[in-house]
């Protein structure tokens, strides 16, 4: 067994439970639909204002978005003690956490694809010029996201008080790279190009590399006890 | 009291557990076990609840990383080659299955991730074994208990292990379904590594050629080939936990 093959496996058993579930989509969808709103009727943002607004918007709502599908990662794995037969298959158990983040992370950009139209419509901004450049900033954003809360979706899995500590125990990780998506997001709206915001792009993908390595590395001695 | 007798000739030892010990905390789970179970040999171990049977098993299985004292399976340790994972088969407490897929699938899954070859056709004749082709298609969440266990079981010996760890595969299971059980193992017998753990003395006797009773997380007593005499074995146990027989 590869270890893509591996891979492979795992993701097809989440998105097809997820499918069948449609348990961590849903909530994830509802709930960002539902915190677009409230922050139109909140802000009430004015044309000039609404691009200002629209990347924070944006990215609190994803974040708080994410801990919900998130929280839900590793319980349907915890139920049976299904963790634990996935740690006696003969592959480097880390690979659990790469098919595990390429599940969330596929659940967050589903989001994203029906949230940033729905936001962009209500606040009245034009996205079509700028679809690329958003498009990779939320890729980068998102990928730095779901590698941290993938580690620590893992290791609250065991608590009680899981929905709880998640989102404690992510944000001041998640931080740098919510402000810096944020930020980039903000320069392409503001008409700048990729150039003019790639210090922000730097910063992500360094946060991205770091938050990867050190979840792969550190996930074989989470699933342990 | 401890008879240890040990198991004769020059197979290679399946599991050699030295000095075992686990500690959860406060609370001392394994307090220095050692034990030995030859390749082909089928060990049965007693216990009452608490005594360190599932720790053990789950210590031998890389589940759980031992406090101190070493475990090797067929002469490797296992955390150093994870390969050896795949000659380990395990049946425990939990299911180890997802309600969500069918029984045929959680065979696939598991029998793809083994990379065990032609893993429908595995998947298709362990249901047709374990009784449950007709519901093969079905999800698990609509299983009975004893209908997930026989499912439980089943994807333990999808890949064919030549080591099985079974804690309390008995549980759940109907006469019939047990009957079953019991055939595969004695089938089984000679041929591969066999460590079960039950409550039923009697049930045990019949399956392994070697038994142990664990009380406190030590080995207790330890019997070899032969061990058949139910009322005396009985009366160990009654001995070694405490109890009146």
């Amino acid at each position: 067994m590869t270890a893509l093959g591996a891979v492979r496996h795992l993701l097809w058993k989440d998105l097809l439970l997820e499918w069948r579930g449609r348990e961590i989509l849903t909530a994830m969808v509802v709930f960002s639909m539902l915190v677009a709103v409230v922050f139109n009727f909140a802000f009430s943002p004015s044309p000039d204002d609404a691009a200002r607004l629209l990347p924070g918007m944006l990215w609190v709502t994803l974040a708080f978005a994410s801990t919900l599908g998130l929280s839900r990662s590793f319980v349907l794995e915890q139920d049976h003690g299904a963790i634990e037969a996935l740690r006696l298959f003969p592959f480097d158990p880390s690979l659990i956490y790469v098919a595990k983040l390429a599940a969330n992370l596929l659940y967050l950009l589903a989001v994203e694809a029906l949230v940033l139209p729905a936001l962009a419509v209500i606040a009245g901004v034009s996205l079509r010029v700028v679809v690329g450049p958003l498009a990779l900033i939320l890729v980068l954003g998102s990928v730095g996201l779901v590698a941290v809360g993938t580690i620590f979706s893992a290791m609250s899995v065991h608590t009680r008080i899981r929905e709880v500590l998640l989102p404690v125990l992510m944000f001041p990780l998640a931080a740098p790279v919510l402000i810096s998506a944020v930020r980039a997001m903000l320069g392409i709206l503001s008409g700048g190009s990729l150039g003019d915001v790639g210090p922000g792009l730097r910063i992500l993908v360094a946060f991205d590399v770091i938050f990867l390595v050190v979840g792969y590395v550190v996930f074989e001695f989470i699933l342990e006890e | 009291m401890r008879a240890y007798i040990p198991s004769t000739g020059t197979r290679v030892r399946a599991i050699d557990v030295a000095e075992l010990t686990k500690a959860f905390g406060p609370i001392h789970a394994l307090r220095g076990i050692t034990l030995t179970v030859e390749a082909g040999d089928a060990l049965v171990i007693f216990g009452p609840n608490g005594a360190g049977k599932t720790t053990l098993l789950k210590t031998i299985a890389t589940l759980i990383r031992p406090t101190t004292g070493s475990v090797r399976i067929f002469g490797v340790d296992p955390r150093t080659d994870i390969r050896l994972r795949a000659r380990i088969g395990m049946v425990s407490h939990q299911s180890y299955l997802y309600p969500g897929l069918t029984g045929e699938e959680n065979l696939l899954f598991a029998a793809r991730l083994y990379g065990v070859p032609r893993p429908a056709e595995r998947a298709a004749r362990l249901l047709e074994t374990m009784g449950l082709r007709a519901r093969g298609r079905d999800p698990v969440r609509t299983y009975s208990r004893g209908m997930v266990q026989r499912l439980s079981i089943a994807r333990a010996l999808v890949h064919d292990p030549p080591l099985l760890l079974l804690d309390e595969p008995y549980t759940g299971l109907d006469r019939q379904a047990a009957a079953v059980l019991t055939d595969l193992l004695a089938a089984m017998r000679g041929t591969r590594t066999i460590v079960l753990t039950t409550h039923s003395i009697e049930q045990g006797l019949a399956l392994c050629d070697r038994m142990a009773i664990l009380v406190d997380g030590l080995v207790a007593y330890e019997a070899g080939n032969g061990t058949r005499d139910l009322p005396a074995v009985e009366r160990i146990y009654a001995e070694c936990v405490g109890a009146p027989a």
